[in-house]
């Protein structure tokens, strides 16, 4: 009969693989083309899932640019060296020689007693009072600078080397409070991963939500579709475009937010950063940055039009 | 091409909607499925359609057990069917050339291939002037006739209408039939399910009528072997 040569005439294999691609662009094409002819909705998604992300988004951004702050204060990292009393000039002198060879030591200042004494008399108003003492109480103190790329584990094991040696009665790091600050720096970095974390979950519900109106909105067209004989996989492809679109959308919508809201404060920032004569250099999205934000808010729709795919397509059958 | 033993439908409630129902339409034949509304004529399509599976019995299409076929492979099985609607089932947001060429695109055909199909299968249903028309611009006749451009465009083995004439007048009901009688004469096998008996006299094709889900007459009864075994 006439039908065995229509089944002849349907594509060949390799025409099935592009006709498969050509799908996929069509799909492409159809789940933009839909956006475009119901922009209210669109951008009222769009617009709560750039919020959304918004704030992770600019968490991420201020702990940024506190890192790169502190950065600068690490660099800044002295050990203080106080002397036993009983050193002379001559052996304070070579333990300062010694202490310069030390690798991770960029440079040492040397403060003899007699030193640090005319510099108590004169800086603290005691000079009358220091004159009845009948000796000098302060100790040798040699001032050590480690090297800048020496990291906190270095400068740490740096002095603990210092501290073991037997001319010398106190190391003091002058960074403990810098210690503090990195402890609230990872307290905070770990809270923007749970913001993150949370708020990643709202994008993958409110995209899920919308694909999922979709669905229910077109379930006609899906019956249809499936009475022609659309395989699942035909008529997912378009919702999960769609979701992509969502989560791309969302995402470049998001970094407008954060970018925007830099703009707004940068210039009291800059005001900020001149008043207190700190040379900070503050920083926004890099590329990398702006990839790895889209690429996560693309995959985060494709996550949320899947979920609800899943759920509500197998619902819809002819009957 | 569809065999059923024995087939009976009983729906959640315990209504019965096909009663041990046998029949046999072979390659090429057109038949008429006829009885009163509620006599079963749409649940007996549906099965064919793999939308609703037997309770009891055995239905085949092309020897393949539509009891037991997997979800996965009801697409590629409908896809040797061509089902017209009575209500039209058109996507009403795209263009007469766009809603025809649905099933090619579901295929995976070319877009040459696509366009040639279509326009052909629209000159067939006389539609093809209005390829760039929506559907909803588009006369009851008209839609009627989109529905079944739809059905053929990717030339099935076997046409399925449930109710095609159910809204139109007479003249434009005699001008369906026509069409799928010169389907039928290339080799399409045509199952019709209608209750204009006026219509279906005149066309001269064998009949079936169901009454309250049970087969009463039967034009194409060749005294019907048991059920067969060997199929899947």
């Amino acid at each position: 009969m006439a039908t065995n040569k229509n089944r002849r005439e349907r594509p060949a294999t390799t025409n099935r693989i592009l006709a498969y691609l050509l799908h996929h662009l069509q799909s492409l094409h159809f789940s933009l083309g839909k956006i475009y002819r119901a922009p209210t909705t669109t951008i009222m998604t769009v617009a709560v899932i750039g919020i959304t992300l918004s704030l992770p988004g600019g968490f991420y951004l201020f702990l940024k640019n506190i890192d790169a702050i502190s950065g600068d204060f690490r660099s800044s990292s002295q050990i203080s060296l106080f002397l036993d009393l009983d050193l002379s000039n001559k052996q304070a002198r070579a333990l300062e020689q010694d202490v310069a060879n030390m690798t991770d030591v960029l440079s040492t200042v040397f403060i003899s007693r007699q030193q640090a004494l005319e510099e108590f008399r004169q800086g603290s108003g005691f000079g009358k009072s220091i004159d009845t003492l009948s000796s000098n109480p302060l100790p040798h103190t040699i001032i050590v600078e480690p090297r800048p790329e020496a990291d906190t584990f270095a400068v740490r094991n740096l002095l603990n080397g210092l501290q073991a040696m037997p001319e010398v009665k106190i190391a003091k790091l002058d960074t403990e409070w810098l210690e503090r600050l990195y402890t609230i720096l990872e307290i905070a970095r770990r809270s923007v991963a749970i913001i993150t974390i949370l708020f990643a979950c709202a994008v993958l519900l409110i995209i899920g939500n919308t694909i999922r109106l979709d669905i229910q909105n077109r379930s006609q067209e899906i019956i249809v579709t499936k009475l022609i004989g659309a395989t699942d996989a035909f008529i997912r492809r378009p919702f999960l475009y769609g979701g992509v679109w969502y989560g791309l959308f969302g995402g470049i919508a998001s970094w407008l937010i954060v970018e925007i809201g830099y703009l707004a404060i940068s210039g009291p920032l800059n005001r900020l950063n001149l008043l207190y004569q700190a040379d900070l250099t503050f920083v926004t999205f890099s590329l990398q940055d702006f990839i790895v934000l889209l690429s996560f808010s693309t995959l985060l729709g494709l996550a949320g039009s899947w979920i609800a795919v899943a759920r509500h397509l197998s619902q819809i059958e002819p009957g | 091409m569809i065999e059923f033993h024995n087939v009976t439908k009983r729906f959640e409630g315990g209504y019965e909607a096909l009663k041990n129902v046998s029949m046999q339409l072979d390659d090429g034949e057109m038949a008429f499925l006829t009885g009163h509304s509620g006599a079963g004529k749409s649940t007996l399509l549906k099965i064919i359609a793999c939308i609703e599976k037997p309770t009891r019995g055995q239905a085949l299409l092309n020897r393949i057990n539509l009891n037991t076929v997997a979800r996965s492979r009801v697409p590629y099985i409908r896809r040797n069917i061509g089902i017209i609607f009575q209500d039209h089932q058109l996507l009403f947001d795209r263009t007469v050339f766009d809603n025809v060429s649905l099933p090619l695109i579901i295929q995976g055909y070319r877009p040459q291939e696509i366009a040639k199909r279509t326009r052909a299968a629209l000159d067939k249903v006389g539609l093809l002037h209005k390829e760039k028309s929506m559907p909803i611009t588009l006369s009851g006749g008209e839609q009627q006739r989109l529905g079944i451009a739809r059905a053929v465009v990717h030339k099935p083995m076997l046409l399925l209408a449930d109710e095609p004439t159910g809204n139109l007048d007479s003249v434009l009901s005699r001008e369906i039939m026509q069409i799928f009688v010169d389907f039928n004469q290339v080799g399409v096998t045509v199952l019709v399910a209608s209750h204009d008996l006026g219509l279906i006299e005149e066309l001269d094709k064998p009949r079936m009528t169901l009454n309250g889900g049970q087969l009463i007459l039967n034009d194409l009864d060749r005294g019907m072997p048991e059920i067969l075994h060997g199929y899947e």
